[in-house]
């Protein structure tokens, strides 16, 4: 109150002294984190003898100003005070942000701005705890596909692995809580390790522009990051449980936080999840099954000028591969595509067989900053990963129980980030990175499908960001980042003299031991090199009412994978040979995004078209037929060549009142090889939603929407059938495994409630209907569309208490 | 600031540590246990005659070597043979026999027998499986008029048992092999 007095005898000093000092300095004042406004903000304009307080939008005008400079401190109860210089020239207008600190200073401040736009030129895509609710018994990539320009490459449905603007695996990055997920993620069938309910926010980038995660995600950017918690004396948590129709399974997810006054907080977080078969409309998806547990602690310091926090999760997961995609060869394909239905449907079970997988993934980080006085912030983190991955085939003989695949990945990371202060015009990042992975492949009697390797990598990045005017910002990033992989890799003789290796790499040949013999193999010890380059320019300009244009451009480079390099062998669960190649190099992407929103308190719009030209895509394509023991398989080669890729989302939502609202979602994706001139495989055909949303946040916050998802058939794809002799038919037959799925209309139910039962505790009760009308269909993206319709309805209770 | 020394200090060692366990042992060579790299069917005349073999292999198994077909000779007409299929491992020395394995889990596995339509031999009396339906290592060969054409074992596992053919019987295919007959 007496800051008030204060500001209100300051102002009616203020008499103009000259004629010339008559411009107006016009702003607001807002909060750095979230660019919410700062209601009683005080500016006190040196020099001037004026000082405002900014009203209940945080807005504020200072009059009869000189044509001058003037040192402006902007103050606010719960920030840090800070001061600016400003030229006014004319009449000027300018935006204050403050660091809101006291109230409600997060631990997320320590990865940098909590819940920030991760890169500010280049549109992103958030998920709120709110949204990411109603998949509480799913996945990450089923809450990442509600979002436009997002799709996921599904195997089944408990493998979903998700697809920015129709790329994915290595070329999406996926950031836990500020730790780069480690895992196993090459080929298809591996989804990413993590629980989407010790997610708080979760933010998408369809595109490489934010280098401080890494320049390789030629792909996007998916970043998850814990809850906000507040910095005062408080002790709360929720309790959440899914009854789930389809699968007859139960999910259910706790978290308990506590935090003090002083800056100490902590938070305990578990989930457990357990489905038995899923259903299609007509039959049983036979061994479908999935366990999913995790559990995560958070414990940390929270000072405004420093801090530390510490973070373990462990995720294990084990989920069955329907079982009728299990195969042999080209014979027993053509038989399992001729069927309409699955070849093989048991009755319902919760019991997981073989071919499955189980997953274990460790992660722990510890990481400190410190807020140097006017220099900036400087924040160092090491983090430990431990991925075990264990796939069980079927298999005969004594090894019957055996994984046939058994994976372990380490990986220790080092980073160092410095962010300059936030009050200047120009604002800059720039860290360090230091990286050690290692990987071991387990003997399981069969021949190893990622060889054992070290892998070690530097990266160094800058990015600069300038506020030109109020409404006109640009940004630029670059880094760089060196790999150096050590690997150690059994071939088979004759595959090594069939590709020549013989003649271009002898060298790399380790002569056989007297201890162990190698038979028909040779070990081999390639090491590689990859020094790639990344880098970003942006601009945003908002204009008119609401209005805004981002414009970016990315450049991401990323070196081949494991699986790209050193495939040689049948993969089992696709039923084919695959076959990398040494002598790949890193592909290279550029992408240029625009993105035009429009945002009025009643209709809101979005339009993002890119293009993404990527040199020496790696892609696989099937080259030969092969005839082995078991029957004829399809060789699938890796290959490199030139790709693009462009489309558009389209986002659009209107309020028609208060209680009613229309959301739209369109979004478009067409991908070639330009060496062949032929479209990409697994391209996510056209597809829109439509939704009719009701809420009454005056009648216990009811919500009910009704959406409607209709998929277009994929019309471009490459053609990759084969004919094989069939001896039972005595004939030729073409096996399809090209032609895409027929279009498909779904219809989805939502519905949730809040019961408020005491003053900060409520319950939240949820009923959510997907597949309304049961109907039978194949996606396109899900590699088991071949074998089995996708699922049918599913009814899901949710209930939520808060307290 | 002295606590982020110390936090630093403490990562870098952790950090120094985790990489110096790192040891340069070669990697095991994995010696795959269950590939069946050769199928051999010996037919024997009931009663005077020669005997007929007929053996697939495969050495590099999903390498990119074909397999390599032998027949020593030709069926007599009107002969009735004893036949039996033995299954090798031959990238393991001395090779693994993997009939016997076979034959230990004789409920998962079943032999196929496909004749071409324009080879004139008949296939019956195969073994049975300890719950008395087919198995197929053992089976006996009439060969009828003189005619040529593919003979074709096809080993599935986990079919359905009983079945009514390669068609209805489901299951993976372990293995496949076709060779040309000729019957004199």
């Amino acid at each position: 109150m007496r800051l008030y007095y204060l500001c209100v005898l300051l102002l009616c000093s203020s008499i103009s002294f000259s004629q010339i000092c008559k411009n107006t300095l016009e702003g607001a004042v807002v909060d750095l984190h979230d660019g919410s406004s700062l209601v009683g903000a005080t500016i006190v304009v040196e020099g001037a003898n004026q000082a405002v307080m900014t009203d209940l939008n945080g807005k504020f005008t200072v009059s009869n100003l000189c044509h001058d400079s003037y040192l402006i401190q902007v103050s606010h109860p719960e920030c840090q005070t800070i001061g600016f210089l400003v030229d006014v020239k004319d009449d000027v207008q300018k935006t204050f942000k403050l660091e809101h600190h006291l109230e409600e200073l997060n631990q997320v401040i320590i990865s940098g701005k909590a819940y920030q736009n991760k890169s500010k030129t280049m549109s992103e895509k958030t998920l709120a705890k709110e949204a990411l609710e109603p998949f509480s018994s799913g996945s990450l990539g089923d809450a990442l596909n509600s979002l436009s320009g997002v799709s996921s490459l599904n195997t089944g449905n408990s493998v979903v692995k998700p697809m920015i603007h129709g790329l994915h695996s290595s070329r999406v990055v996926i950031i836990n809580n500020g730790v780069r997920v480690e895992d196993q993620e090459w080929g298809a069938e591996h989804a990413p390790t993590m629980d989407i309910n010790a997610i708080g926010n979760l933010t998408l980038i369809k595109g490489a522009s934010a280098l401080q995660y890494g320049g390789n995600a030629i792909g996007g950017l998916i970043v998850a990051e814990a809850a906000k918690v507040p910095v005062k004396d408080t002790l709360y948590g929720h309790f959440a449980s899914t009854g789930v129709s389809n699968g007859r399974g139960v999910s259910m997810t706790s978290q308990l936080t506590k935090s003090t006054q002083s800056g100490w907080f902590g938070t305990l977080q578990g989930t457990w999840k357990r489905f038995g078969d899923f259903e299609a409309p007509e039959y049983v998806l036979s061994n479908t099954g999935s366990f999913v547990r995790n559990a995560s602690l958070q414990v940390g310091l929270n000072k405004f000028d420093y801090g530390f926090e510490a973070y373990y999760s462990i995720f294990q997961n084990k989920l069955g591969i329907l079982r009728a995609s299990h195969l042999g060869g080209a014979g027993d394909q053509l038989r399992a595509f001729e069927s309409n239905v699955p070849l093989i449907i048991n009755d319902f079970t919760y019991d997981i067989s073989a071919p499955k997988q189980e997953v274990t993934h460790h992660l722990a980080r510890i990481k400190g900053f410190k807020n140097i006085n006017n220099l900036g912030k400087l924040s160092l983190q090491y983090d430990y990963q431990r991925n075990n991955r264990l796939e069980f085939d079927i298999r005969r003989g004594s090894d019957k129980f055996d994984a046939a695949l058994d994976l372990e990945l380490e990986t220790h990371s080092l980073m160092l980030d410095f962010i300059s202060p936030v009050r200047d015009e120009i604002q800059w990042k720039a860290g360090l990175i230091a990286r050690y992975q290692n990987n071991y492949a387990a003997n399981t009697g069969i021949r190893r499908l990622i060889p054992d390797y070290d892998k070690y990598d530097l990266g160094l990045y800058g990015i600069v960001e300038r506020q030109l005017q109020d409404n006109w910002l640009l940004e630029a990033g670059g880094r760089f980042d060196f790999v150096h992989m050590n690997v150690f890799k059994f071939y088979r003789t004759s595959f090594w003299e069939s590709r020549n290796y013989d003649k271009l790499f002898p060298e790399i040949v380790i002569p056989e031991t007297e201890e162990g013999e190698f038979g028909y193999q040779i070990l081999t010890n390639p090491k590689f090199n990859f020094y790639n380059v990344s880098a970003t320019v942006g601009t945003t300009y908002s204009f008119g009412k609401g209005a805004k244009v981002l414009l970016n451009y990315s450049l991401a480079s990323r070196a081949p994978n494991p699986s790209e390099l050193f495939s040689e062998g049948l993969h089992h669960s696709a039923s084919r040979i695959e076959i990398g190649e040494l002598r790949f190099n890193s592909e290279v992407g550029h992408k240029l995004a625009l993105t035009f929103q429009q945002e009025s308190e009643k209709f809101r719009f979005y339009l993002s078209p890119f293009i993404n030209r990527i040199n020496d895509f790696i892609l696989m394509e099937p080259t030969d037929i092969r005839h082995t023991n078991r029957g004829n398989f399809q060789v699938w080669e890796y290959r490199q060549t030139n790709a693009e890729l462009y489309g558009f989302d389209m986002d659009a939502m209107y309020d028609f009142s208060e209680k009613f609202c229309f959301k739209h979602q369109f979004s478009l994706i067409k991908g070639y090889d330009r060496l062949r001139e032929e479209p990409l495989i697994s391209m996510p055909p056209a597809n829109t939603k439509n939704e009719v949303v009701y809420q009454d946040k005056n009648f216990n916050d009811v919500r009910i929407s009704l959406q409607s998802e209709y998929v277009f058939r994929q019309n471009e794809y490459p053609n990759n059938n084969f004919e094989v002799f069939i001896p039972e038919l005595e004939t030729f037959e073409e096996i399809d495994v090209s032609t895409p799925p027929d279009a498909y209309h779904l219809l989805h139910f939502n519905s949730s409630m809040t019961f408020q039962i005491h003053k900060k505790s409520f319950v939240k009760v949820g009923l959510i209907v997907t597949n309304l009308l049961d109907k039978s269909y194949r996606n396109y993206l899900n590699r088991l569309r071949l074998y089995a319709d996708d699922l049918g309805r599913n009814i899901l209770l949710n209930i939520k208490f808060n307290y | 600031m002295k606590n982020l020394k110390i936090l630093a200090t403490a990562i870098l060692a952790t950090l120094s540590l985790a990489s110096c366990s790192d040891d340069d042992d070669l990697p095991e060579a994995i010696h795959e246990e269950e590939v069946i790299t050769t199928i051999t069917i010996t037919l024997e005349p009931e009663g005077e005659g020669t005997t007929v073999t007929l053996q697939q292999r495969d050495l590099d198994a999903d390498g990119p070597d074909e397999p390599t077909f032998e027949v020593s000779g030709n069926l007599v007409a009107g002969v009735t043979y004893n036949g039996s299929i033995e299954l090798l491992n031959e990238t393991e020395s001395p090779a693994e026999d993997i009939t016997e394995e076979l034959e230990e889990e004789d409920l998962d596995h079943q032999f196929f027998y496909t004749i071409a339509s324009d080879l004139d031999v008949t296939i019956d009396n195969a073994n049975l499986d300890s719950e008395g339906n087919l198995l197929g290592t053992e089976f006996k060969i009439t060969a009828g008029a003189a005619s040529s054409g593919l003979l074709t074992f096809t080993l599935r596992h986990e079919p359905k048992k009983p079945n009514t053919g390669l068609e209805d019987a489901g299951g993976e295919t372990d293995i496949e092999a076709s060779f040309n007959v000729v019957v004199e």
